[in-house]
């Protein structure tokens, strides 16, 4: 599947609405007046396409804002996106992109194991990629390449966002936790991520199961569950699995306090507020009270008839900072924007209290993140609003990168 | 420690049924007219977004009954338009016809629909637990496996039972026989594959409430369901029973064991060892025009 976003009439009366998000930047005229060509790779078939469906909602939205304010440094953008299936098609589909189709950059993915291949193919043509959903250590640790951003948080920063939760609930030192794991990197990886905090602050694994990918039904390892009686049930799971442990979990009547590491809003509307439970960390959610957090959920509302949601938020942030970068650095050659996004003026609003910044060392947008909370079914209003956030984490008075401490997944070296 | 082992040996059993239904059906299809129905879990899908779509108007139980009738009315039209040119030709053909109808199927859904999982809740009056002893049970899934039983009965006894079903056997076994005989296959092939695709759509109503209703959730269940009937034997009624239980043991008392991470594969290396040592499955019968 190939699609052109050309349809941007439809969105230019969100354009006013798209100028107070992005770029407080001039737009800079040059001469160069071909179009820059954004390649986006993302998952939207299999168990992660209903997050890719948002990432595709979210890149087209901010190539629309981005057009109808003047461009990309006056450079209208041409969009073209893809299905990115599985790590060896997206390797594939990438090299595509950048031999037949020209593209200046790639932006998207979820899935860590096909990002890594994408990186890859960036890195051989010297342009970048922008990693908006792949949340695996590694790719900022030992599989770092020079070319990897990374627009969505790292697995260590929701561990120890998550953590810190359940710290101040007293529920790590000396408690039971029982681990259900996603068997494949992205959930060994947050697992080893998990296991260092607890083993840090005392928490006690006294349960841990691998579950296979394809697994459906959890009903033998919540028997388990039952029977071990831990104080916190946490989840290491990805995609529609983790819909469906909730819809059991409720099912078998199980009321362990349940949280987890890993987590997209998709998950939780997707099992109903009858269904969802426990805290969770969040890179970004539709109900933070900022004025750019709800301008962009109008104008997204108004384009697809329902909230964004945060992986929408990842590939619409990815876009307009990529955009930024183009106009500053007046060049979309890999090694121009490496160059600007590593610069210390490359600060981006991104709808959160305070800016972010790629740290330099390993590509990683540091940034303030979130804990959701569900709401009691009872004081539910609508289906989206299942919830509650969080104030930004970490609070004002820390510094921003105290979340990015202590990640796993060995040293990132350029 | 006992009683857990033992509650996850039953969990294990009752774990067979949710694939059961869908077996059963692609097991029947193909041994009447030798069409491997990759599409099979495609109408899976279809019956839980049916059931989400009219449970609003007529209920979860009226979904219950009106889904897996419009499902088989679905599978009637699939067969009298599709099916029916693919009985006579290599069955490589059916799979590549079934295999491109399920990602139409798929993808159909991901239009009308979108790509994220829909939200679908189990009735107030099956929700909760029930106990028994010291073994206690979501009572929704005492009632998904008396459903099936019931379904499971239903179709034995019609096979086995009536007149309808005599000449279905019979054309598994002949169809060149039962032609001469004066008897004309064409309506049974429809009326059987109506009822192998009802049960699909029933099972999708069935595990709506406690599965995630997406387009792609029959891909998910269609390579188990394969297997069960590979195992079982294609075309043995009681194989595909016998084979749906032991796939969801293996599964249960490996996960009660902590080698959860082996549950997956050690189904498919079941069906390694028996196609290996018995390649026409555990309870297979010797289809004469398949030897």
């Amino acid at each position: 599947m190939i699609t052109t976003s050309t349809n941007r009439r439809g969105f230019l009366r969100n354009g006013a609405a798209g100028l107070a998000l992005s770029f407080g930047a001039p737009t800079y005229l040059r001469a160069q007046s071909a179009p820059l060509k954004i390649g986006h790779l993302t998952p939207t078939t299999g168990f992660l396409g209903p997050l890719g469906e948002y990432a595709q909602m979210g890149i087209k939205l901010a190539v629309a804002h981005i057009n109808a304010n003047g461009g990309a440094g006056g450079r209208q953008v041409e969009l073209i996106m893809e299905d990115s299936v599985n790590p060896q098609t997206a390797s594939t589909k990438a090299e595509r992109m950048f031999e037949r189709d020209k593209v200046d950059m790639i932006i998207g993915e979820i899935s860590s194991a096909s990002s890594l291949t994408i990186s890859q193919v960036a890195a051989r043509y010297g342009k970048c990629f922008v990693n908006t959903g792949g949340n695996s250590d590694s790719l900022r640790g030992k599989d770092c390449n020079r070319y990897m951003f990374h627009v969505e948080t790292q697995n260590s920063m929701y561990v120890n966002a998550e953590g810190a939760y359940f710290k101040q609930q007293n529920m790590v030192e000396g408690k039971n936790w029982y681990t259900l794991t996603a068997d494949y990197a992205f959930g060994h990886d947050l697992l080893s991520a998990a296991k260092a905090f607890l083993d840090t602050n005392g928490g006690i694994v006294a349960g841990e199961d691998l579950v296979p990918t394809d697994a459906t039904d959890f009903s033998s390892y919540l028997l388990k569950i039952r029977q071990v009686e831990p104080d916190v049930v946490a989840l290491n799971l990805a995609g529609t699995q983790i819909t469906n442990f909730f819809k059991q979990y409720r099912e078998f009547g199980l009321d362990f306090t349940v949280g987890g590491f890993g987590f997209d809003t998709v998950a939780a509307w997707a099992a109903g507020a009858q269904n969802f439970r426990g805290t969770w960390p969040n890179v970004w959610n539709h109900l933070i009270p900022n004025d750019a957090s709800q301008a962009f959920v109008k104008s997204f509302t108004d384009a697809y008839g329902k909230p964004p949601e945060n992986q929408a938020w990842g590939d619409y942030n990815a876009g307009l900072i990529m955009a930024k970068a183009v106009a500053e650095a007046g060049d979309a050659s890999g090694d121009a924007l490496v160059a600007y996004l590593e610069s210390p003026e490359a600060q981006f609003d991104l709808m959160k209290n305070r800016k972010g910044y790629f740290r330099p060392t390993d590509h990683q947008l540091i940034q303030e993140i979130y804990a959701i909370t569900a709401l009691p079914a009872d004081e539910v209003k609508n289906k989206y609003d299942i919830f509650t956030t969080s104030e930004p984490l970490p609070g004002a008075d820390e510094p921003l990168e105290s979340l990015a401490q202590s990640v796993t997944g060995g040293t990132c070296t350029f | 420690m006992m009683g857990l082992f033992i509650a996850q040996v039953l969990n294990g059993l009752l774990d067979g049924t949710y694939y059961l239904l869908i077996a059963l059906g692609l097991s029947l299809i193909f041994s009447l007219g030798g069409i491997i129905n990759l599409a099979h879990g495609a109408f899976f899908a279809i019956g839980a977004y049916l059931a989400m779509l009219i449970t609003p108007h007529v209920g979860y139980f009226g979904a219950l009954i009106l889904v897996p009738l419009i499902v088989a009315g679905l599978g009637v039209v699939t067969e009298r338009t599709l099916f029916t040119r693919f009985y006579r030709i290599d069955p490589l053909y059916s799979l590549l016809l079934t295999f491109g109808l399920a990602m139409v199927i798929e993808q159909g859904l991901r239009w009308i629909f979108g790509a994220s999982p829909q939200n679908y809740n189990m009735p107030d009056l099956l929700r909760g637990q029930v106990f028994m002893g010291d073994f206690i049970y979501s009572r929704y899934r005492l009632f998904l496996i008396a459903v099936a039983v019931v379904t499971v009965t239903a179709l034995w006894v019609l096979l086995n039972r009536t007149s309808f079903g005599r000449i279905v056997r019979a054309g598994v076994q002949n169809p060149e026989i039962v032609g001469s005989l004066g008897i004309s296959l064409r309506p049974y092939l429809s009326v059987v594959a109506g009822i192998a695709i009802g049960l699909a759509g029933l099972a999708g109503v069935l595990l709506a409430p406690i599965y995630t209703v997406h387009p792609a959730m029959g891909a998910e269940i269609i390579t188990l369901a394969f297997v069960v009937v590979v195992i079982g034997g294609l075309g043995s009624f009681w194989g595909v029973i016998f084979a749906a239980i032991l796939v969801g043991l293996t599964k249960g008392v490996l996960v009660a064991v902590g080698l959860s991470s082996w549950s997956t594969a050690a189904i498919y290396l079941l069906m390694f060892i028996v196609l290996l040592l018995r390649p026409r499955g555990l309870l297979g019968e010797r289809i004469l025009r398949f030897e």
